[in-house]
């Protein structure tokens, strides 16, 4: 890992109300590295995602993404998220607009492109992610996996330092996922640093430079893929493996241990 | 016989209920021929026509009831509605604003004005007004008290309808914009505001038809013979002549207005629907 990593997270607590999703987390993602979150539902891992680029306001701790703490009070939080992409599992496509109008409008309104510029780094990132012939289409038209390419292409238009997934392919058909995945392991091969919150193993196994697994709240494991999927430490990362490698083996387990 | 096979086999003593249905919509048929037929016959369409259908009366009203009356009756609509959208986008988004006095403000004012009736709220703008700004003058003259009144009234009803449409608009659009480096403002302004106005378009064309109707109330503040619009013009002439014969014509003329926009809001409202499918 480099010396300045490109995302620090220093103990950082979040509760909504009484819940309290994360318990102190550290974690550090280098420049160019490509760290898979991975864990149950409710694990904390879309929080953490989300304090990163201060979606979500953190009740204690730090995050510091390129050397700016983003948890600072005084931050300019806008010029922050310029430099950090967010990709979610709804896609969150503007309806309104063409799929070119979704590249250019946030490039024209909050970089200050010209018309000209804007058009041209639209169109350029539209056939990075195979999507050059729907520039004149609405969301509406566009199948899931293509809207998740088009958002994506977006926030690449941006020219982010740092690319943030929050489940990327959770809402799509299983069939069109792969058409995503390529994309962000393109993505991953021309070195963007990314962090990935995601169900997908067999892309956190090739692609991932480290896998963290999260449970409760905090950190229970972090490695490289080999070790934390391959050959898990921990009960816990076992067990969450095992239920999602292989659902139907499952057990039937007493419902009291939930909230 | 068990209690299952009662319900499904029919019971020889009573009717089936395809046959209780037919005899119940035989019913209602019969009910509505015996209603319009006794309308018919007992009113008196020898004085109705005396009195509403006059046809020389009718030629007479045009074309001024067109040129004058109409063109009024829509210019006083138009200014009302354009005054009221623009106070109610700023009382809405009052009404969502962080700041506790904003909300509050918004809050006292959609509940007096959507509370009062409008006839009280153009009293309040041709007498008080003037009362409490001695030697102002709104300007427009009439137009513009018009414009007030009418604006006044419809804002606190367009800004509860902006509210529920921006609130319409799904959370993950606001955050998608943030995290492109959008702030709060230039979020409402360039992506959420222009989403919510596509759902709240039927529900303003509806607006816009009550207040064209309200639009009448201006004969309570008084109006130059140039200013009058349907309803006043409507019944200054009914009056003169001792006949209704205007009034009917100037009805038909709200009508002319206000059936094609209902037709329109209709499909607004079917085309909003197919949309959000």
């Amino acid at each position: 890992m480099s010396s300045t990593p490109e995302i620090h997270v220093r103990d950082l607590y979040k509760s909504f109300g009484d819940n309290e999703v994360l318990r102190g987390i550290d974690l550090e993602v280098g420049q160019g590295e490509v760290v898979c979150v991975i864990g149950p539902s409710g694990s904390g891992k879309s929080t953490l995602l989300r304090c990163v680029n201060l979606l979500e306001e953190p009740t204690k701790g730090q995050v510091l993404v390129g050397g700016t703490e983003v948890t600072h009070p005084d931050v300019d939080i806008d010029a922050v998220r310029r430099r950090i992409g967010m990709v979610f599992q709804q896609f969150n496509l503007f309806p309104h607009l063409s799929v070119t109008e979704n590249l250019t409008l946030p490039q024209r309104r909050v970089l200050r492109r010209g018309k000209e510029e804007a058009a041209r780094i639209a169109a350029e990132n539209l056939r990075r992610v195979g999507l050059s012939e729907k520039a004149d289409a609405y969301p509406a038209s566009l199948s899931g996996g293509q809207q998740q390419r088009v958002a994506i292409a977006r926030a690449l238009a941006m020219g982010p330092e740092v690319m943030l997934f929050d489940e990327p392919t959770s809402a799509l058909d299983p069939e069109l996922v792969g058409d995503v995945l390529a994309v962000m392991r393109m993505l991953a091969d021309e070195g963007m640093t990314m962090m990935v919150v995601t169900h997908e193993m067999t892309f956190a196994r090739e692609v991932a430079d480290r896998v963290v697994f999260m449970d409760g709240g905090v950190i229970v494991e972090d490695g490289t893929p080999a070790q934390v999927i391959g050959n898990p430490s921990h009960e816990r990362t076992r067990h969450f493996l095992s239920r999602l490698l292989d659902p139907a083996m499952a057990d039937v387990e007493e419902t009291e241990k939930g909230p | 016989m068990s209690g299952a096979d009662a319900q499904v086999q029919p019971r020889k003593s009573g009717l089936t209920r395809r046959q209780k249905r037919a005899l119940s919509r035989g019913a209602q048929y019969v009910v509505f021929v015996a209603a319009v037929i006794a309308l018919a016959v007992t009113a008196d369409w020898g004085r109705l026509k005396n009195q509403f259908a006059q046809w020389d009366l009718v030629k007479q009203m045009f074309p001024d009831v067109i040129t004058l009356a109409l063109k009024n009756t829509v210019l006083y609509t138009m200014s009302g509605f354009v005054f009221g959208l623009v106070l109610g986008m700023v009382i809405a988004l009052m009404r969502l604003s962080p700041v506790g006095p904003y909300r509050w403000l918004a809050g006292i004012y959609i509940e007096i004005f959507r509370g009062l009736p409008a006839l009280l709220i153009f009293v309040f703008v041709g007498v008080a007004v003037p009362l409490a700004f001695p030697g102002t003058e709104i300007p427009g003259g009439t137009y513009g008290k018009v414009a007030l009144a009418l604006g006044l009234v419809s804002a606190a009803y367009m800004a509860e309808t902006i509210r529920a449409g921006i609130q319409a608009v799904p959370k993950g659009q606001m955050e998608a914009a943030r995290s492109l480096g959008f702030s709060h403002a230039r979020a409402m302004v360039s992506i959420i505001i222009p989403q919510a106005f596509r759902i709240v378009i039927p529900p303003l064309t509806n607006e816009l038809v009550l207040l064209f109707k309200d639009s009448s109330l201006v004969l309570f503040l008084g109006v130059t013979l140039e200013e009058r619009e349907l309803t006043k013009f409507g019944r200054d002439l009914a009056s003169q002549t001792a006949n209704s014969t205007p009034i009917l014509v100037a009805g038909l003329c709200y009508l002319l207005v206000t059936v094609p926009l209902g037709f329109v809001v209709r499909r607004l409202e079917a085309k909003a629907g197919e949309a959000t499918k």
